[in-house]
């Protein structure tokens, strides 16, 4: 373990005030604070070391070109990946999924493939399936999950048909913080002779993720929500998979030859970064999966483990006060509602606290909605939240109270 | 009341915690969309909490009926209500609501990124009023 209070030292905004109020911040499953690192790293190749990569034989841009891929290096290392052409620099996990749809879906599945994803998806994992529905017929299927936001094995293996092209699936749900068992999945997945996709935007930032060791074909996550910068995300996938698809947009730095007549390009992950890539901001990205390297994912996970069994003990059994989402394996994602006030009016008390917590569908409206509600509030923890930040949160809605009810 | 009246009501209130009270007198008092206007047509784009306008015209004047189902929310529609309503489309574009809320200390609350539906409403309200003229 570590110590957190050390740790927030390199969060510049976790010690300011926001609303005249200690900053407490729980929305980092929306988007979570960068260190100094990341930050100064960036500013640093923008004052000395900026210039375009894959173009010049000038010394910047070899340089940079060098950083970029070291970036990618280390996104190998982080995840696991065989190889780092497995790694492709996106703009982010949304990106990602879109990228897989496009071109390995239009290309590999027909009418009557099914596609199966589960009730807790993020929008980001459904839209672009529906997309591809209604434009080349596959079926969509959701299996469902249970009332208190469990994973089901019995049905995941029901909607599990030799239609069944691919998986894809949710690591961690984004509103319910159930953390979906991922290697198993895969692996029946598999067994049924389809593909498995992982949305790992919130599992990547609590677990250790090795995409070797859960066997996964595709994996995407955000640079955002890994203390990283905006703009920037990745898809993992497979070589002979990535070697196998279309290019996803077409342009500059991804091409082989091109003549008037006829292109041919360049294998992944070339294929598909077509154009200038977010540069700095996948070096970015690089220094803060560096930073959580440095941490530890077991230190991290032990830190965010013991908020999330703190969390339970104090929020569980208050009178007024719903947890939505209680599986028993849970990562630090807590939506919640109060009774007899609505979250929008709750968040408006809680930020003149100096609390931030998401309020809304959480782009999973579906999800939402299955749980019974039309919006929830989510409190949501990264590496450096405190105890504090918690024990923060119901004095707030006490005051909420006496002002709504 | 008035806006000025309100104006003053709120020059009172010197923390946020009275304002909110205040706002949420105001919302209570806001009277309840008839239910059969709760429907998809009149229903304001907000993310956060539903919010429903619906336009009349009558005699060259516009007036409007709002709701939300949270109570802040319909504090602030009732002002944004008040501050528009039963006035000509010309009267309507002409007045330039970021100054009142800045005088009632509620100017965060047109934020368009505070994304609570009022600033969609006072959208939705001017485009009503450029319709009708």
């Amino acid at each position: 373990m570590y110590n957190v209070y050390e740790i927030r030292k390199d969060f510049p905004v976790l010690s300011e005030l926001v609303n005249n109020k200690p900053n407490v911040f729980l929305d980092s499953a929306a988007s979570a604070q960068k260190p100094l690192s990341v930050i100064n790293c960036m500013q640093e190749i923008y004052n000395h070391h900026y210039a375009n990569v894959h173009r010049g034989i000038y010394h910047l841009s070899e340089d940079i070109t060098a950083s970029y891929e070291e970036a990618r290096e280390i996104v190998k290392n982080f995840i696991n990946a065989a190889s780092s052409d497995e790694v492709i620099f996106t703009r982010n996990a949304t990106e990602s999924i879109n990228l897989v749809a496009a071109t390995w879906g239009r290309k590999f599945l027909r009418a009557g493939d099914e596609v199966l994803i589960s009730q807790a998806e993020h929008h980001a994992n459904l839209v672009p399936w529906q997309m591809l529905r209604d434009e080349i017929g596959i079926s969509l299927k959701v299996f469902p999950i249970a009332d208190d936001g469990s994973y089901l094995e019995e049905e995941y293996l029901k909607y599990l048909t030799p239609r069944t092209k691919l998986v894809a699936v949710t690591g961690m749900s984004n509103v319910l913080g159930t953390i979906f068992p991922l290697k198993k999945m895969a692996k029946q997945a598999h067994q049924n002779g389809a593909l498995f996709l992982v949305d790992a935007c919130q599992y990547i930032v609590h677990n250790k993720t090795d995409v070797q060791d859960i066997d996964c074909d595709f994996l995407a996550f955000s640079g955002h929500k890994t203390y990283g910068p905006t703009g920037i995300g990745v898809l993992y996938g497979k070589y002979k998979i990535l070697d196998s698809m279309p290019p996803y947009q077409t342009g500059g730095d991804m091409v082989d030859t091109v003549t008037y007549e006829k292109t041919t390009f360049m294998p992944s992950p070339a294929r598909f970064e077509a154009g200038t890539p977010a540069i700095v901001q996948a070096i970015g990205l690089g220094e803060a999966l560096k930073y959580m390297k440095n941490l530890g994912m077991e230190n991290i996970k032990a830190h965010e483990d013991e908020l999330v069994s703190y969390a339970k003990s104090k929020w569980e059994n208050v009178k007024g006060l719903t947890l939505v989402g209680t599986a028993p394996d849970k990562g630090g994602v807590f939506s919640f509602v109060v009774d007899g006030i609505h979250p929008s009016d709750l968040a408006f008390v809680l930020d003149k606290e100096g609390i931030s917590v998401r309020t809304g569908h959480h782009c999973a409206a579906p999800l939402v909605h299955r749980m019974g509600y039309e919006t929830v509030a989510r409190a949501s923890f990264g590496l450096y939240t405190t105890r504090g930040d918690i024990d923060a949160l119901l004095p707030a809605i006490r005051k909420a109270q006496k002002m709504f009810l | 009341m008035t806006l000025e009246e309100l104006i003053e009501n709120f020059s009172y209130l010197d923390n946020w915690e009275d304002r909110y009270s205040y706002l949420i007198d105001l919302g209570n008092n806001l009277e309840n969309l008839p239910e059969e206007y709760k429907t998809p047509e009149w229903k304001v784009q907000g993310c956060q909490s539903q919010v429903w306008l619906v336009p009349q015209f009558q005699d060259g004047k516009l007036h409007f009926l709002g709701d939300s189902d949270a109570i802040l929310v319909r504090g602030l529609i009732s002002i944004v209500l008040m501050i528009y309503n039963d006035k000509s489309p010309s009267e309507i574009k002409n007045i330039a609501i970021e100054d009142i809320f800045a005088k009632l200390g509620l100017e965060e609350n047109l934020s368009p990124s505070r994304r609570n539906g009022l600033m969609s409403m006072v959208s939705k309200i001017k485009f009503y009023a450029e319709q009708s003229m």
